[in-house]
């Protein structure tokens, strides 16, 4: 049985945010709180009652709304990747917010990681910066499908067009370079509130919707439509009375149908699917990113760690069973990553150990440039880097599959998470 | 669901997605770590959790026991509802007490009218984790509910005194989550970390699970403190100029009576419920939560000492 194509729309939307205060980024993401009624009456006291006990004044500082920690106040710095939700009537968002400094490198491929949609700041004053290219470049590394290109501060340059335009060129030049698809700019001033909610009265020049309308209208459907059927298993659910086996995960990409014929990775073996089970009903189709229990024809020998696919036709491409990885990773701990490094691999479900062959190139994130043959891997720095793995892992090009093409490293005398890898 | 044919469409609503995310990470911590166990507290976020948690393992049962940090001073209603609940489900309930702890001497009473078991509870927590070999517990702690939350990853590594250290957080990055650890460390994790309060009670309102009765309005005999409502009982005592009177209110949370205040309400029903929550302009551990009143760094100071 071939499977439809099945396109998945969702209420919720995942931005990601980056950006220093300077920018006006926590300005930013307090108009969007307070205008969509996210910042409730008692969080606005004790931003009121703190930015007095700090400033004195009776300035309003929304950055405290999202720097949360006693450390990060009492620095005035942001350490972490922050959550913030809100709901509009037609979408719940969940927004992580990362420090832009350099160093956080890793948090911000933290936050990237999940989102949907990427919201660039750029002051409009400045134009395309140093911080613009690391951050798209983390962007479109990380397979963030959506960009929203905010031009900030459109009041402080006379809300005019032809600086709007200018960078708008500038910065096509280099979503193009990175290969970014869907790029979308709003000239704003999170400050007096123009683009952000509601529209702008100085900027009829502008005939696009302001930035929360595109947020809440944004289509998903084409993110996950090209992939082709992925289910790694994750748990096997066991009833012994009643002789039950029944395959539990989340649907990893594409659509899964009773009836279908699918292969479990990596020992290749052939079954159909008998039926596709939640809690209270059966399915006729399950996709991405459902959690549902498969189970299979026959009685094979699958477990923790393998993937089901559907049998390649035509229109499907096949994960490629191997031992070797070649990937572009983020270094996140203190000691450099060397070649030779034995490390523990997360993929998927599968846990296996990893040895680093060689590390290819390292890349200047602020000129994006690859240098070739780097001795090691310093903390924040991303390369290409070369593994071979103890045991055969089923993997797609991160493109194709952010799920199935990412996995992490793992120190394991530490326990660490030290690394993040996105396979070519 | 759509109509249209080609191609065919499907919408997954927020609280799906929220779900299958859930329960994702219960099976991650079933299948990685060793000895996990669920806190239920008969609490709206704790209830979620059971229903997640049978979507997440059943036919088969629970792979980890339930406990409850009972401070002894709970509504009795809820205590009732717990009971009930785990025997429906016929899985096993731990009952950690703090009165024990207290007994045995690990605690100390805090003394005065505004004395609240509350702090006691992370003793009495962390005592029950070691004895019974626990390397991972769930709880139902969210996100929008308060600000260090806010920085909290949905794997909480915690060293072996249940300490927090926001600075060495582990990167969490997809839905890769890491939850190794050495012997007598733990990870707290939150699957409804990206919950909202309104994404609760819609779930409860969808899922039509039943909560305790002190969620919806009912008479109640209260007394007002520090702008709160407190239900007058023994665990409390009132001081000069507490005048108890009788109205309709709701509880928001449900924790210790001696720290969690009602709402007046006339909320009696899920459906009005839920349009109380979307419409509220103050959030619910501000509204009732008197531990989270303290300092401005409360939570950030509790969850370094262990607290969830």
């Amino acid at each position: 049985m071939s499977a439809p194509v099945t396109t998945v729309e969702t209420s919720m939307l995942r931005i990601a945010t980056a950006g220093s205060v300077d920018d006006g980024k926590s300005t930013l993401i307090g108009r969007l709180l307070y205008d969509a009624k996210a910042i409730l009456a008692d969080q606005l006291e004790q931003v009121q009652e703190a930015s007095e006990r700090r400033s004195g004044a009776g300035g309003l500082d929304l950055s405290l709304l999202t720097d949360g920690l006693r450390a990060e106040r009492e620095q005035g710095i942001t350490i972490d990747v922050a959550y913030r939700y809100f709901q509009t009537a037609r979408r719940k968002f969940v927004l992580a917010d990362t420090p832009g400094h350099v160093q956080y490198t890793r948090n911000m491929v933290t936050g990237a990681s999940t989102a949907d949609v990427a919201i660039i700041l750029i002051d409009a004053r400045h134009g395309v910066v140093e911080q613009t290219r690391r951050h798209t470049f983390i962007a479109a590394l990380l397979g963030i499908p959506h960009l929203a290109v905010c031009v900030n501060k459109m009041d402080l340059v006379g809300y005019a067009e032809d600086v709007f335009d200018a960078i708008v060129r500038d910065f096509s030049g280099l979503a193009r370079q990175l290969g970014v698809a869907d790029v979308r700019y709003f000239p704003i001033s999170a400050l007096q509130g123009d683009n952000v909610v509601d529209g702008s009265a100085a900027m009829g020049w502008y005939a696009g919707p302001p930035l929360l309308e595109h947020l809440e209208t944004l289509s998903l459907a084409d993110d996950a439509a090209g992939h082709d059927a992925r289910f790694p298993i994750q748990w096997v659910i066991r009833d012994h009375d009643a002789d039950y086996r029944g395959y539990a995960g989340t649907v990893a990409g594409g659509t899964l149908c009773p009836g279908d014929e699918v292969l479990v990775l990596p020992s290749g073996v052939r079954t159909r699917i008998a039926a596709i089970e939640t809690l209270d009903r059966e399915l006729d189709v399950a996709v991405a990113p459902m959690s549902v229990t498969v189970r299979l024809a026959d009685d094979v020998d699958a477990s923790r760690g393998d993937l089901i696919v559907r049998a390649p036709s035509a229109d499907e491409i096949p994960p490629v069973v191997t031992r070797t990885l070649t990937a572009d990773v983020c270094w996140m701990a203190q000691a450099p990553l060397l070649p030779g490094a034995r490390l523990a691999l997360k993929h998927t479900t599968a846990n296996v150990r990893a040895v680093v062959d060689a590390l290819d190139d390292v890349v200047d994130i602020s000129t994006l440039k690859r240098t070739a043959g780097p001795a090691q891997l310093a903390l924040n720095d991303i390369g290409q880097v070369r593994l071979r793995v103890s045991r055969e892992l089923a993997v797609d090009p991160y493109a194709l599959n952010r799920t199935t093409g990412s996995f992490i490293l793992i120190d394991e005398a530490s326990n660490e998470t030290v690394g993040a890898g996105m396979i070519r | 669901m759509s109509t249209q044919l080609d191609p065919p469409s499907i919408t997954l609503s927020h609280l799906r997605v929220l779900e299958a995310e859930a329960i994702h990470i219960m099976r991650e911590v079933a299948a990685e770590l060793e000895r996990p166990v669920l806190l239920f507290s008969g609490g709206k976020d704790s209830i979620v959790l059971l229903r997640l948690a049978e979507k997440a393992f059943r036919p088969g049962r629970f792979p980890f026991p339930l406990m409850h940090v009972d401070t002894g001073h709970n509504f009795p209603e809820v205590i009732e509802f717990r009971d009930r609940r785990v025997a429906e489900l016929g899985e096993q309930l731990i009952v950690a007490s703090v009165q024990d702890s207290i007994d045995t001497g690990r605690a100390t009473e805090e003394r005065g009218p505004r004395a609240s078991r509350n702090r006691l509870q992370t003793v009495t927590l962390l005592d029950a984790i070691e004895a019974n070999g626990f390397d991972a517990a769930f709880g139902g702690a969210r996100r929008d509910e308060e600000r260090a939350r806010a920085k909290e990853r949905i794997f909480s590594f915690r060293d072996d005194f249940g300490t927090w250290d926001p600075k060495r957080q582990r990167p969490e990055l997809w839905s890769l989550y890491n939850g190794r650890v050495a012997r007598g460390e733990s990870v707290r994790v939150f699957p409804l970390s990206n919950w909202t309060e309104l994404d609760v009670w819609q779930y409860i309102a969808e899922e039509e699970l039943e909560v305790p009765n002190l969620y919806f309005a009912h008479e109640r005999e209260v007394f007002r403190r520090d702008g709160m409502l407190y239900a007058t009982s023994d665990h409390v005592q009132l001081i000069d100029g507490e005048e108890p009177f009788t109205t309709s209110v709701r509880y928001r949370t449900v924790g210790d009576m001696s720290c969690t205040g009602a709402v007046a309400s006339t909320a009696a029903d899920l459906e009005t419920v839920v349009g109380e929550i979307a419409a509220t302009r103050i959030t619910e551990r501000g509204e009732t939560r008197a531990d989270d009143r303290v300092t401005e760094a409360a939570m950030e100071d509790r969850k370094v000492a262990g607290y969830f």
